[in-house]
């Protein structure tokens, strides 16, 4: 813009040079006005510093976690003792990540894809919709202790008591199953956020095309929109997943403060597990980290290490997905 | 825009009146392009070259007179409102197999709501309310139940949209009951090939018919619509559009199809291309402002049409 406007088409040609290659018309920054350039500067350097922060805390973490993870840790149980060559590794809460997050995302996901198939594609009616649009944003906002507070009161009652330890009617209301339940609370947003996403960036001609040749909604619902948006509710199951492997505050207290499995006797396999208490790799890092009961930090940074590549599994995997959905293809608009 | 260009090209050929005087167009406003020559800049020949005298003579009709014609879809007074704007305002038209009909009309005109009330596409729409009668061999079209009327009345739409899956199953989806995936392979391969090849996409794909549907090129998608159309089996085929998101060759090879098809099927469509229209459509109906200003054979429509605003329209003086 600006620029002077030639009104006759038959500018002369600049001293008669070769046409040159369309790369001299890439635009650079030299033309621009100092706060662009200023602006423009501070964007880029945000983005390496940011890059730098996540980089050093892997490096870190990596480092440290070679120097102090042994394989033995994987499969030993903590214990007690008086030195951390005694006292054993973290499978126990290696295996509670495990299960509280299979138990919790197998919760958020079918209910999550069917919060969002009902908002995106029904949303009747409209008011109930926007209630529970922002119902399911409040619960994205709660801070997970408060979460971890209310699943105590749930399962503490003695009608929810066939899902925890429980002696002579006393309900002890902490068990994998309670707080795989308020967990997948914490997945259910991100899984219900993106699964809209993926719906509503199918253009609505794909589903008229659908109904177009006598489909009902279900059929079209079932079988076009939510395999098209299969990458989309990957990635928020996947996020889901982090956020559930990342909790602390729900495992301290409704997953109980053991660093051991502690199974319900009576109850039988896998019930016994799932009914009793346990702990997650998160729940022993912040006990083994200084501020701690176990007070081990070489630990702490052995089972980080191993969380951290835990998420990083994740973030492959969703990245896998999405590789995935380039082969099958989009719509033009 | 695509319709603009369309008539602009038209007006070169159609108005008698500057075909004498030749006149020069209006200065163009350049910016000065570095590096580039002015004589590689384009710059509009005086006059543009004699503009041919008459209508169409330029376009060829693709189409022979039809073999025979049965009457199968009525549109009895029917109008389509969307809240309080009236998008079709009482407008009757008969559909007969063995011939293609044709809407045309300016943008907003109401012919792509008219289509879609066919096929009671209209009811998703929460706020589109419809009068009139709509009648498929001579029953009223909401006596039928939408999902039975939507296989016997299909419809192809203005972009490709093949469903995001392999081209065997876009339309095996069709032939399946609802959402069921019960029939086998085996059962349905003969009536998928048999749809691919009505949409002339059989030879192209028969050697990976695994392939993903998206990633065929724009004309196959869309010719692979259009078989997902016909492996409904359907009375009436509309088509909303199809070749407007399509290169000339893609554009040839479906105005083929479409011609060849009218036989078997009572075909509506809905063009912004005055030429195509004049190429593949046994009858035209032009639509202005939600009203049916004239329908007629398109030789009459385009070489003599009874009505002013389509003598307007046809030549280029507005849309």
């Amino acid at each position: 813009m600006g620029a002077p406007v030639a009104t006759s088409p038959a500018a002369p040609p600049p001293g008669g040079a070769p046409p040159q290659p369309r790369k001299a018309a890439v635009e650079g920054s030299a033309t621009w006005r100092l706060t662009d350039r200023i602006g423009l500067a501070i964007c880029w350097a945000l983005g390496l510093l940011f890059c730098a922060i996540a980089v050093a805390i892997a490096v870190y973490l990596f480092l440290q976690g070679i120097k102090y993870l042994r394989p033995s840790m994987l499969v030993t149980p903590a214990s007690a003792g008086f030195t951390q060559g005694e006292s054993g590794g973290f499978s126990d809460a290696l295996f509670g990540t495990m299960i509280v997050a299979v138990m919790g995302i197998s919760i958020a996901l079918p209910i999550g894809i069917g919060i969002a198939v009902w908002l995106v594609e029904y949303g009747r009616p409209a008011g109930l919709a926007r209630v529970t649009e922002s119902t399911i944003e409040a619960i994205a906002g709660i801070p997970s202790i408060v979460l971890a507070l209310f699943g105590t009161v749930i399962f503490s009652s003695t009608a929810l008591g066939f899902l925890s330890r429980t002696s002579d009617g006393v309900v002890f209301g902490r068990s994998f199953f309670a707080a795989s339940v308020m967990l997948s609370l914490v997945a259910l947003p991100l899984v219900v956020a993106s699964t809209r996403e993926g719906l509503n960036s199918i253009p609505r001609h794909v589903r008229e095309a659908s109904y177009a040749v006598g489909k009902t909604k279900a059929a079209t619902t079932r079988r076009i929109l939510i395999p098209a948006s299969r990458p989309q509710i990957a990635t928020g199951a996947m996020l889901g997943l982090g956020r559930i492997i990342g909790d602390t505050a729900i495992i301290v207290v409704l997953l109980g403060a053991t660093q051991n499995f502690a199974p319900v006797e009576g109850a039988a396999f896998p019930f016994n597990y799932l009914r009793g208490a346990g702990t997650t790799l998160t729940n022993f890092v912040y006990e083994a980290s200084p501020t701690g009961n176990l007070n081990q930090p070489q630990k702490a940074y052995a089972a980080a290490f191993v969380l951290l590549l835990m998420v990083l599994a994740l973030n492959a995997a969703v990245d896998a997905v999405h590789r995935r959905a380039r082969k099958v293809g989009a719509w033009s608009s | 825009m695509e319709l603009i260009s369309d008539v602009s090209e038209l007006r070169g050929g159609m108005d008698p009146g500057n075909s004498d005087t030749p006149r020069l167009p209006p200065p163009v406003r350049r910016l000065p392009l570095e590096d580039v020559p002015a004589a590689r800049q384009a710059s509009p020949s005086a006059g543009g070259g004699a503009p041919a005298p008459g209508g169409f003579t330029g376009a060829r009709r693709s189409i022979g007179a039809p073999q025979f014609s049965i009457r199968r879809m009525e549109i009895d007074d029917v109008s389509v409102s969307y809240s309080n704007r009236e998008a079709v305002k009482s407008v009757s038209l008969p559909v007969r197999q063995g011939e293609v009909l044709s809407m045309i009309g300016p943008s907003g005109c109401g012919k792509t709501t008219l289509l879609r009330s066919l096929n009671r596409l209209t009811e998703l729409t929460s706020t589109a309310t419809l009068r009139g009668r709509i009648l498929l061999d001579d029953v009223d079209i909401t006596q039928i139940e939408p999902t039975l009327l939507r296989r016997r009345v299909t419809m192809v739409f203005q972009q490709p949209n093949p469903f995001p899956m392999s081209v065997f199953d876009n339309i095996a989806y069709v032939l399946r009951e609802q959402g069921s995936r019960r029939q086998r392979k085996k059962t349905l391969e003969p009536k998928v090939h048999s749809a691919l090849d009505r949409a002339g996409l059989f030879e192209e794909v028969k050697d990976n018919l695994d392939h993903p549907a998206l990633k065929l090129s724009g004309g196959q998608q869309q010719r692979l619509c259009i078989a997902r159309a016909l492996a409904a089996e359907p009375e009436v085929l509309l088509l909303d559009e199809p070749c407007s998101a399509l290169d000339p060759q893609s554009t040839q090879v479906i105005e083929d199809l479409i011609v060849k098809l009218r036989d078997d099927v009572a075909v509506v469509i809905v063009t912004h291309n005055l030429q195509q229209a004049y190429r593949i459509a046994d009858h035209v109906a032009f639509m202005y402002l939600g009203e049916l200003v004239e329908y007629n054979s398109a030789t009459a429509l385009f070489g003599s049409p009874r009505e002013q605003r389509t003598q307007e329209y046809v030549s280029g003086a507005f849309g």
